[in-house]
Parts: structure tokens; C-alpha cells; sequence
């Protein structure tokens, strides 16, 4: 398993980046942690002549948590978005769900802007976002525009995010006090994409739910969310049910998936409605 | 063809540089070019943790990191738990105490993840431990030897550290 | 204190010998990264080789154009079955009789197969080129299903056979046909069958698996052109056999060979065969007059070398209404893949499968395994396990547990009146074997104790009340497995591999200071040898393990031996060590009785001396004996103090053990969790209690690993589903269930030193265990079986087709 060879550029700031990605267009792209793209470039299903190591551009880094939202630098690592105990108090979920993903090594290459970006159904990170209407800035020729998590992801690694774009944050607002909270994951082992995972906050009047790997894009149900505002447990399950589309693959058949989501959703419902206030 | 670039990296505390295509994997780079061959290919697909090293005071898959990636940064593998004086460092001398290891493809992969995960968590539970050492397969042990040395490792360490105090 | 001032305890202490937790001699190396793994070879000059698979898993191969990879920098030829062809090495043969082809040779045969060899300057160089290989392939019908392939108008996969009625094992009666092996009676078995007062019938299936040691297989062939000398380091199980094989199909005359095994890092079985890696490198080293490394990729081993398991085993069990069992029928049907490369010994086709009657008193039994090519990958290796012993045991275990729903007993209790009795020993079974030693019994007894047995089934009987009014969703399965493997192989009169006898070896030399080395013909592959058979040693003639080097691997220097699998390390070559040393233990015996100037009987041996009878304070020490068995001149003696036994062992031995598993299911997901697992063994004389636990525990996470989600699996057109360690499970350290270790010892009675060899029972023992565990929660609601791996959709389906899900 080797790569084909690049050139490689490790940009200072983010206009060298975007520069480099104008002058080679698409045979250029853009690497964080690499953890989604160097086994593809190693197993020869992406080819890439030019590549752009975001790592010295210290603007893409760092999180910042603020009363009404958070932000994420794109290159923050999940190890670090783990460790960040202000991040932990202010917005719980996250750290739930990134202790599930991946293992320790991986989750100190791993970026949360790379998780979002790529566009892979099985990363737990883009159903997350989706379930807490975050928003992605993504900066281009032509300046910085804001794409809501809920509109990014097209179909299995394709995006609202254009060529010549860089995703440089992540924008979370922060929910109300007394939300309660969930993600739930099932999967075979350390280290494997979701069989089904749910991402839940329940509050006062409102809810939002969000599933992973359970169709070629993270699914948030705006008639499941709606219903479990309404109090209506299955009625949210129903409404997810009707919004996924599993596929067969090792993990099982599509029987099977549809079940556990459905089991998933009940558990992560249950849980966050528990930690609710 | 991409031309070979010049790669500096601290290694076990020593400078060391070489030449080498900017696409070159960093395990083959420590390997191949520097004959450090301690870290193991296990997976290459960053399943199996046998190439783990410490890069920049964090554990990483060298398997999935270009050498480019890490010009520049403090590596540690295996080879630099040694102690100066050529014995075995604690959790070295913990894990061929407690059989740790048979074959011993993972062990310095295995060690070299323990040496970090017992510096971010000094008193790790035995749940931490396995959690924390998920990054790294084993074939032979079954992993209740590995976790039983890491937290004896755990308490040699912390015996250390009071008796320096 | 001196050595002449001891307790003969303290004395006893300082060998470290037999039954002493030695820490391993080997560990130092291996903590620090200091290992040498084949990968770690780095010879002048060398080249790299890397291979160009095919993407089919049936078809023909119209063209292959190299033209465009030779043009990649730093290529230096790339090899096609065109280029072997002159050789004759475009084919090779397999352990099993069969060949093989080395590179596809008019059409490939499985998806992954070789078909032509890059050797450049670096493995990435060799990649590239690998890349720009053109290959132009016709598709062909794709058979994964061996029922189907048997099927008359079946494609015909080998056509390098077309006509050909005979096969290496016999008469073949299809196309796609390799062998049928019988043992035991036919015509009485079915009489059984016919008459018993119940018969139970299923079919068992032992999926296909991969033992996917953690270093994959690989070697680097190095030809000297002026000595004319071949030098071949390799992740070989069998170095001495691989010599003699790669001579054989190369011509190379036999002492111009010389095969090194480095540190291996894990074989199960993997390592044992010969791979076209190996047979490309050569040839590549021969032609280039450089060395030629070649390490396969985790992909490449999973998909082209060595899977093992790949049984269906269709079972009658017949027992009187009481639960005496009468009688046991087998019919396997064993897939083979696209060349039938098992490592099994010649006269085995399928192993020692006809160990299946298990730990019973069967009076009457009859197997028959018919052995089938697809179009999947060659192999059928033992993965951790003595030669198909592992389908015996799952096939006989899960029988058992299938006659006991019929009959409507506790398992447990069915296989107590059904055990071979300690007094029947040995024990000659119904299908052809003389069971050394045993005492089931005792053991049974002891683990069903050690788990509070009965305490747990009224656990799980409260648990399926609750469940059934609604207050859980998880079930209790309690797994219970009593095992009696076949290792030590084994007699040359029966055991061969290509014509090789199954003996081992060890030669002794004392270095006149009174220290030792010892070499064998095995290599271990983490068993820690260097440790283990220096305690032997140690007990034997008495001087200090740490002052015995145990080398092995190196065909130059290493006595001839067939190597290490099958658990036939300690009971093969434990014994040649334990027989050289005695052997050495005569002569010092003679030259103690020479120094103290007495008669040769007047003297015996203590612990690390010789003593004169009636005079204990006269004495000589191993120790003294060594420094003059090479400075004196001792009328009638030849000077120095060397041995060595070629042990031929009389009979295999089997280990056996009793395991008990407790596992939590839930119902809605599929997910378990494995509560207790209790492994009892019985391995004979234990000689190091620490590697021997380490043994068990490393063999029963490779069991759970099988019985609950690791799989290779093909999609109906031959496309391999299960190549990374993504899809292929291997449990982390947080999955993996933790163990209680626990033992009898019932020794071998014909080995010299009492010990039967442990490596591979956990894995024979934990699979059946673990899978009887997820059966034994779902008996309540009427399942008798359902295949393996016990993966968490397989589980959830078990439910849902029982109606569980409401």
C-alpha cells in the first residue's frame, strides 16, 4: 500500500493555501490529519498531484466557547477537542461522541475540520454538527461564506464546499440551559465506522436529532426532531425511519440496520431526556 | 515524479536528516533511511498500531503519516525508552515481567503508546487502560498481561516520582 | 553462597528449570525494539518485488504487457509465468499434493492470485510499476459455493486436471473434485443410526477464517553468484522443509541452500506453506544476481496466503433415551479454494478431522470429507490448531449440545456420562486413534465448580422469566465445552509432510566452562523456545537456563526438523532436547565416575551433580564434569561433552480442557458481552506456568475473535469483502474478554518429560465455548444451530427469526 507521488506544500497562512489551490484547481487538495485521505492515496483511489498540509496555519486552530456559540478552529484535533474541559462543560455531546471515534492515535491526527469536510458518510462528526445546526465557514477566491452543517453534505463525499475552498471553522451555537443530551453509537469495535449512531438534544419545546452511516449522507430529520419536541418518541423514530437508507455492507443487511437505528434512537432519546433539566 | 525533499526530524533526542520523496510514509522513512526498526508494519491501514510512535509528545500511526508531515517534529520510538544507561526502561522491564508480549511485533508499538498514555494519565483504572490502549492490536496475549504490566508500570512510576519528591 | 554449600532446593532453584515461571531470555530484545523480523533485513543492494493481482476471481488471462512498468525508474524487470515457464517454476507444489500456479498461468484462480512480479530498486518504485502492468482479462463463470461447484455442470476450474480421475488422496469423481477421505465404519454407523432410540442431525459450519498474524508473511533471497550459494530469509514455520522444498523445484543442490527463519512475529499456521513470494524472490535473486525482499501487505495476506477452517460438517448423533451416546456420522464437505494447499501430512487430506468423537466413549463411528476447489483463495491451514482439530472439536461440541436439546438435558450432564472414563486409558477410538492419557472427570467436575455452575443456571432461568414479562431485553447464555485435541505430530510411520517424517530434533554442545547451547529443528514464533526448552534442558542435566542459548531457525547449523505448528513444538522437540540432554547426562555420568574413582553405577545424578551413593559429600558438578570432559584424557572416552536425538515420538499426545463461558446478549441489537470465561487445562508436565497462561489467554482472544465476528467472506462473484482490519476482526484490548486460567496435569505417559504441548488448546477449546454460549441463551426459544461468526446482525437475526423482536 503506497501512494503515488506529489508535490507538497505546507502554506504559513491561509491566502498561500488558497492561492496554491488556484494555481493546480483540481489536481490540488488540501490535507489535515490525513487519517480519511492518506489510506485512499495509499490504496490508489485518489491521486493527487499537489498536496496542502494545512498544519502551520496557527488561524485554523484553537476553540473558542462563548455564551451564545462555539467555535472550531477546522484543525483541531478530536484529542484536543476531547481535552478542552471549557469546550466538555459548555457543550457535552461533543466529547461524548468524539471519545467514540476512532482510537487514541487517530484522534490525535484527526481533525474535526477534515471529519466534516470529507464528506464521508461513516464519520460520526457531520451528523453531529447537523443535530446541532452548526455552521461551516468556508473561505475561497472570493471570501468567506457560511454553510449551515444541514445543507453541506450532498451525497457520499461530495459537498457544498468548492474546490477552491478551505473549511476553516466550525460554528456551534450553544443550547439552551437544561438540554439534554445523547450519542449513542453502536458499532463492532474500537476503531469501526458507526453501524448506526444518533445524535439527540432534547430541551424545552425544542429537539434535534441526527443519524450516521445509515445513508450515503448524515441524516437530520426535521419531522423526527419536530416530533420529539412534540413529546412523540416514536413518532421521531418513525419519521427517521422513513429518512435513512442503509445499505448492506459486513456490518449487516438493511433489516438489521433499520432495527438498531430504530434501538440507537429509542437509547440516545431516552438518555438525553434524562440529562435534560 | 516529485524530487526528493530534506527532511529534519529530532529522533529519540538526536538530529537526524535524510532525503526522501515527500509522499514516503514515515515508518519507511524511520526504517528505511534511518535503519530505526523497532516501530513494525502491521495493517497499513491504521488499524493496528504496530508502527505507533510519539510525535510532537502525542501518539501517532507512523503507517499514515508522510514523512513531510513530520519534517520538523520531535519523534520518540521505542529505541529511546531505553534508559542511558542501556537498561530497560520501567515499562520495558513491566512488560517482559509480567509477559507482556510473545512474538514481540507489537511490542514497541505497544510500549510506545503505554510511555504516553501513563504520562496523560498517570493513574489509569484498568478500564482506562484498555480504553487508552485500543489503538494497538495484539495477536499473541490477549492483552491481560499488557494491561496488568502498564499498571504495574503505573505504580512503579508514581513510586518513583514520590521517592524523587 | 557457592554451589558446593547448597540445599539441593537451592540448587534446584538456581537451573530455573521445569515448572519455574522463567521470565523470558527473549523479552530483552523485543522491549526495546531490537528484534530482527524479516522486514528488518537490509542486505547490499537489494531489490524490492512486488506483485500485480488479479482483480477476478475467474478468469482468463488473454495478455499481460510489462512494457510500459519497465519504463518506471528503478525498475528492474518484472517477472510473468512467460519468464518462469523455462524453469518449470511457473508452477509449484503444494504441501498437500496439489500444485499451484506461482504466476497465473493462462487464467487466475481466485481474486488476489499472482500474476506477474515487479522487482525494482524500492518498494515504491515497485508499486508504481505494479500500477502500470496491463493485464487483459476474460471473465469466466465464478463458483464460491463448494455444494455448487460439485454440481454436474459446475464451471471447470482446473483444467490443468481436465481428465485426470486421480488426485494425490485417491480417486476424484468431478471436475472440481479433489479428494474423499473415509475413516471408521460406514455400514455399522449407519446400522446405529437406524436403530438408536434418538438421532440427532444438523449441519455445522466452521466459516472460512485467516490466522493474519500480526507480521505478514515475507522473505529476502539473496544469491551469491560467486559461492554459488543461495541464501533465503523468511517468516518460515518450517525453515528445514522449505529448504528441502525450495531445492527440490529449484534444483539448487540442497547444502548450497541455506534457510534462515529470523524473529517471526506470529504464524498460527500462516507461515508454514510456500508462497509464490517466496518461489518470485528467488527466481528474481537468481536472474538479477541481487537480493530481492518481498513482505506482503495486510491486504495481500488476507486475500492469497494460507486461510484456514472452511467446513461444512453435516452430523448424525445417535444415544440410547437415556443419553448414552452409541454412535457419530460425519460427511464434510471442505473448501479448498482455487489449489488444494492445506498443510496437513500426507496421509491426512483432511487432517486429523477424525478426531471428532472428542472426549467420548463413541463405540462406533464413520467420517467422510470431500474435498472441493472454488474460486476462492488456497489454503485450509491449522490456525492455531493441530491439523482440522478445530473443526472436530466445534463439530463434536456443538453435536453434543444439539443431542442434548433433543434429548432434554443439561449439557453439562450429557457430556459427564459420556466422557471417556480415566480408567479406559489409553483408549483406542472409533476412529482410528490411541488417546494417551486423560482424566475428564476430574476436570469436568472442577470447572463446573470453579464457576458455581448450577447458581448460574438459575441465574439465567430467572433472567429468561424476566425477559419473557418484559422487564430486560438481554438473555444469559452459558457456554460449556470439554475438548481432547490430537498434537505432537508426530510418528514418522504415519506422519509426513511430502515425504518428510514428522521427527524433530536437538543437538547439545557444553562449553567446557560449563555452559551450554542447544539448537532444534523448530522456530518459535512468540512461544519464547529460547526460554522454555532451556528450562528442560536445565532440568535434564543440570545446569542453569540462564547459561543455555537456545538457537533455532538456521538450516547451516540448526539440526534438521519439521518445524513449529500443529503444537508439536514441546512434544516433538521437547522430547529430542529432553533425550539429547539425557544422552549427555550418561556421559557426564561416566566421567563423574571417572573423577570420584569409583564404579560408573556408584554414582547418580542430583539436581547439578553427580554424587557417590551413600556419600552425598562426594560429588562432582555439571560444571566440573564439562571442564574435564575437554582437559582430561579419560581412558575409553572421546573427549567433549556433545549430544544429539532425533526424536521420533511413539504416539501423538492429547491435551485436553474443560472451558465455561457466561455471556450477556441483547436481544435488540445484537451486541454481547462476555460476562466470565473459565479455561480449565490439561497440558500434561507444565514446564513454564507464566508462558503457559500467556498461551491461553493469547489463544482464547484469537478464538473469540473467530466464534464472534472474524471472517474471510466473498461476495458471489469472488470479491473478498474482508480485507483490511477494518472488516477483519481482530479485538482490541477493549472488546477482548478477560480470562480465569486454571489446570490439571494428567501426563503423557510416553513422552520423556510428560508434557503434550498447550499453544493451540485455547483456540480449539474457546470457539465451540463461545458459540455454545450465544446458542445456549437462545435454546429457551428453539434454536438448535446457527453459523458462526456470531457477529452482531447474525445475532440479531437469531432473535429476529425466533420471533424476539415482537
Amino acid at each position: 500500500m503506497i501512494p503515488a507521488g506529489f508535490d507538497y506544500h505546507r502554506p504559513a497562512d491561509l491566502a498561500s493555501a488558497l492561492s496554491i489551490l488556484q494555481t493546480h484547481g483540481d489536481e490540488a487538495r488540501v490535507i489535515a490529519g490525513g487519517h480519511s485521505l492518506i489510506p485512499m492515496m495509499k490504496l490508489r483511489m485518489a491521486e493527487i498531484a499537489h498536496l496542502v498540509d494545512l498544519q502551520d496555519i496557527t488561524d485554523l486552530k484553537g476553540i473558542t466557547v462563548g455564551d451564545a456559540e462555539v467555535v472550531i478552529g477546522a484543525m483541531t484535533t478530536q484529542a484536543e477537542l476531547i481535552g478542552h474541559d471549557g469546550l466538555a462543560a459548555r457543550l457535552p455531546l461533543l466529547r461524548e461522541a468524539a471519545l467514540q471515534i476512532a482510537d487514541p492515535q487517530v484522534r490525535n491526527m484527526g481533525t474535526v475540520g477534515g471529519n466534516v469536510a470529507n464528506g464521508d458518510p461513516g464519520n460520526d462528526m457531520p451528523g453531529l454538527m447537523q443535530c446541532l445546526d452548526a455552521s461551516y465557514e468556508v473561505v475561497g477566491p472570493d471570501g468567506a461564506r457560511m454553510i449551515p452543517a444541514r445543507e453541506f453534505y450532498e451525497a457520499a463525499y461530495f459537498t457544498a464546499r468548492g474546490d477552491d475552498e478551505i473549511l476553516t471553522r466550525i460554528v456551534i451555537p450553544v443550547p439552551a440551559a437544561g438540554t439534554g443530551y445523547a450519542y449513542v453509537k453502536q458499532k463492532r469495535k474500537i476503531g469501526d465506522y458507526a453501524t448506526a449512531a444518533a445524535a439527540v438534544l432534547v430541551g424545552k419545546g425544542g429537539a434535534s436529532v441526527a443519524m450516521t452511516n445509515l445513508a450515503d449522507t448524515p441524516v437530520w430529520s426535521e419531522e423526527a426532531s419536530a416530533a420529539l419536541a412534540a413529546g412523540d418518541i416514536e413518532g421521531a423514530v418513525a419519521a427517521m425511519l422513513d429518512a435513512i437508507d442503509p445499505q448492506e455492507d459486513m456490518k449487516g443487511p438493511v433489516a438489521f440496520k433499520k432495527h438498531v437505528a430504530a434501538v440507537i434512537l429509542r437509547r440516545a432519546i431516552a438518555q438525553a431526556q434524562a440529562r435534560a433539566a | 515524479m516529485a524530487n526528493k525533499m530534506h527532511v529534519k526530524l529530532t529522533l529519540n533526542g538526536q538530529q537526524v536528516e535524510g532525503l526522501a520523496e515527500p509522499r514516503t510514509l514515515l515508518i519507511h522513512f524511520l526504517r528505511e533511511n534511518l535503519n530505526v526498526t523497532g516501530p513494525h508494519i502491521g495493517c497499513e491501514t491504521s488499524h493496528c498500531g504496530a508502527c505507533t510512535v510519539d510525535m510532537n509528545g502525542k501518539s501517532v500511526k507512523s503507517c499514515t503519516v508522510f514523512v513531510a508531515q513530520a519534517n520538523g517534529a520531535e519523534v520518540t520510538t521505542v529505541e529511546g525508552l531505553v534508559n542511558p544507561d542501556g537498561s530497560l526502561g520501567v515499562i520495558q522491564e513491566m512488560f517482559r515481567e509480567h509477559h507482556g508480549l510473545q512474538c514481540g511485533f507489537c511490542t514497541p508499538g505497544m510500549i510506545t503508546r503505554a510511555h504516553r498514555l501513563l504520562q496523560e494519565n498517570p493513574r489509569p483504572t484498568e478500564e482506562e487502560v484498555r480504553f487508552g490502549m485500543a489503538g494497538n492490536l495484539c495477536r499473541c496475549t490477549g492483552y491481560q498481561n499488557i494491561v496488568k504490566a502498564i499498571l504495574a508500570s503505573a505504580d512503579m512510576l508514581n513510586a518513583q516520582k514520590e521517592a524523587a519528591e | 553462597m557457592n554451589d558446593q554449600v547448597m540445599s539441593p532446593e537451592q540448587r534446584a532453584a538456581n537451573l530455573k528449570g521445569m515448572g519455574c515461571a522463567r521470565k523470558r531470555v527473549e523479552d530483552v530484545r523485543f522491549t526495546q525494539g531490537k528484534g530482527r523480523y524479516v522486514d528488518d533485513i537490509k542486505l547490499d543492494g537489494m531489490l524490492f518485488g512486488d506483485f500485480v493481482r488479479s482483480p477476478y476471481a475467474h478468469a482468463r488471462v488473454v495478455s499481460v504487457d510489462t512494457s510500459e512498468a519497465m519504463k518506471v525508474p528503478g525498475v528492474v524487470a518484472v517477472l510473468t509465468a512467460q519468464d518462469l515457464a523455462p524453469l518449470g517454476l511457473h508452477w509449484m507444489p503444494t504441501l498437500a499434493g496439489d500444485r499451484q500456479m506461482v504466476l497465473a498461468d493462462g487464467k487466475v484462480l481466485f481474486q488476489g492470485q499472482e500474476v506477474a512480479f515487479v522487482v525494482a530498486s524500492d518498494r515504491y518504485a515497485a508499486a508504481d510499476a505494479v500500477e502500470k502492468v496491463v493485464v487483459e482479462y476474460e471473465e469466466l463463470p465464478v463458483v464460491v459455493d463448494p455444494f455448487k461447484a460439485l454440481e454436474p455442470d459446475a464451471p471447470v476450474l482446473r483444467e490443468d486436471l481436465e481428465g485426470k480421475m486421480t488426485g494425490a488422496h485417491g480417486p476424484r469423481r468431478h471436475h472440481n473434485h479433489i479428494f474423499t477421505w473415509e475413516q471408521g465404519d460406514k455400514d455399522a454407523t449407519e446400522a446405529v443410526l437406524a436403530g438408536a432410540d434418538v438421532v440427532a442431525e444438523e449441519m455445522v459450519y466452521y466459516h472460512r477464517t485467516h490466522p493474519s498474524p500480526l507480521e505478514t508473511c515475507g522473505c529476502v533471497a539473496a544469491m551469491d553468484k560467486v559461492t554459488g550459494k543461495l541464501t533465503l530469509y523468511g517468516t518460515f514455520q518450517a525453515p528445514h522443509a522449505i529448504r528441502t522444498v525450495v531445492s527440490l523445484i529449484s534444483g539448487l543442490a540442497e547444502h548450497n541452500i541455506r534457510v534462515i527463519s529470523p524473529d517471526i512475529g506470529g504464524g498460527f499456521g500462516n507461515k508454514v506453506g510456500a508462497y509464490s513470494g517466496y518461489v518470485c524472490s528467488v527466481v528474481a535473486s537468481i536472474v538479477t544476481g541481487k537480493p530481492v525482499k518481498w513482505v506482503e501487505d495486510r491486504m495481500e495476506n488476507l486475500m492469497s496466503t494460507a486461510f484456514a477452517r472452511d467446513y461444512w460438517m453435516h452430523g448424525k448423533i445417535a444415544a440410547t433415551k437415556e443419553g448414552k451416546i452409541t454412535g457419530l456420522w460425519c460427511h464434510t464437505t471442505a473448501d479448498h479454494g482455487g489449489f488444494d494447499a492445506c498443510a496437513d501430512p500426507t496421509k491426512f487430506p483432511a487432517g486429523f478431522m477424525n478426531i471428532c468423537t472428542g472426549s467420548y466413549d463413541i463405540p462406533t463411528a464413520y467420517l467422510a470429507v470431500d474435498g472441493v476447489y472454488t474460486n476462492k483463495a488456497p489454503g485450509g491451514v491449522a490456525y492455531r490448531c493441530s491439523f482440522r482439530v478445530t473443526e472436530a472439536a466445534y463439530f463434536i461440541e456443538r453435536m453434543i449440545e444439539v443431542l442434548a436439546i433433543k434429548l432434554g438435558m443439561d449439557a453439562a450432564e450429557l457430556r459427564r456420562i459420556n466422557f471417556i472414563r480415566k480408567d479406559q486409558f489409553p483408549y483406542q477410538s472409533a476412529l482410528g486413534w490411541e488417546y494417551d492419557s486423560g482424566d475428564y472427570h476430574t476436570a469436568w467436575e472442577k470447572a463446573l465448580n470453579a464457576v458455581g455452575y448450577d447458581a448460574l443456571r438459575k441465574e439465567q432461568a430467572q433472567r429468561l422469566e424476566d425477559f419473557k414479562a418484559g422487564k430486560t431485553r438481554k438473555l444469559i447464555g452459558i457456554g460449556l465445552t470439554h475438548f481432547t485435541e490430537i498434537v505432537g505430530a508426530g510418528p514418522v510411520k504415519n506422519c509426513d509432510i511430502l515425504g518428510l517424517g514428522m521427527f524433530d530434533s536437538c543437538e547439545i554442545r557444553i562449553h567446557p566452562t560449563g555452559s551450554a547451547i542447544a539448537r532444534l529443528g523448530t522456530i518459535s514464533q512468540g512461544q519464547g523456545h529460547a526460554t522454555t526448552f532451556a528450562q528442560i534442558l536445565a532440568s535434564e542435566i543440570g545446569i542453569p537456563a540462564d547459561n543455555i542459548t537456545v538457537e533455532e531457525g538456521d538450516t547451516d547449523t540448526a539440526p534438521y526438523g519439521l518445524g513449529t505448528y500443529g503444537s508439536r513444538s514441546t512434544p516433538v522437540a521437547g522430547a529430542a532436547t529432553a533425550m539429547a540432554g539425557r544422552k549427555i547426562r550418561a556421559k557426564a555420568q561416566m566421567i563423574a565416575a571417572w573423577l570420584l574413582e569409583v564404579h560408573d553405577d556408584d554414582v547418580e545424578f542430583d539436581v547439578d551433580r553427580f554424587v557417590v551413593k551413600g556419600a552425598p559429600e562426594r560429588f562432582k558438578t555439571m560444571k566440573e564434569i564439562a571442564f574435564a570432559a575437554y582437559n582430561q584424557a579419560i581412558p575409553g572416552l572421546e573427549p567433549g561433552l556433545e549430544a544429539v536425538s532425533y526424536y521420533d515420538p511413539p504416539n501423538m499426545t492429547y491435551p485436553f480442557g474443560a472451558y465455561i463461558c457466561v455471556m450477556e446478549i441483547d436481544v435488540d441489537t445484537g451486541v454481547h458481552e462476555v460476562r466470565q470465561f473459565y479455561a480449565l487445562d490439561d497440558c500434561g508436565t507444565r514446564i513454564n506456568p507464566m508462558v503457559i497462561e500467556g498461551q491461553i489467554h493469547g489463544g482464547a482472544t484469537e478464538g473469540y475473535a473467530i466464534a464472534m465476528g472474524q471472517e474471510i467472506a466473498y461476495d458471489d462473484m469472488g470479491n473478498h469483502k474482508s480485507a483490511t482490519l477494518m472488516d477483519f476482526f481482530i479485538p482490541t484490548s477493549w472488546e477482548t474478554p478477560t480470562y480465569q486460567t486454571d489446570f490439571t496435569v494428567t501426563p503423557s505417559p510416553h513422552h520423556p518429560i510428560g508434557a503434550k504441548g498447550v499453544g493451540e488448546s485455547p483456540n480449539v477449546g474457546s470457539v465451540p465455548c463461545f458459540s455454545n454460549a450465544v446458542h445456549d441463551a437462545f435454546r429457551p426459544f428453539g434454536l438448535t444451530q446457527s453459523h458462526m461468526p456470531h457477529d452482531q446482525w447474525r445475532i440479531w437475526k437469531i432473535a429476529n427469526d425466533l420471533g424476539l423482536h415482537g
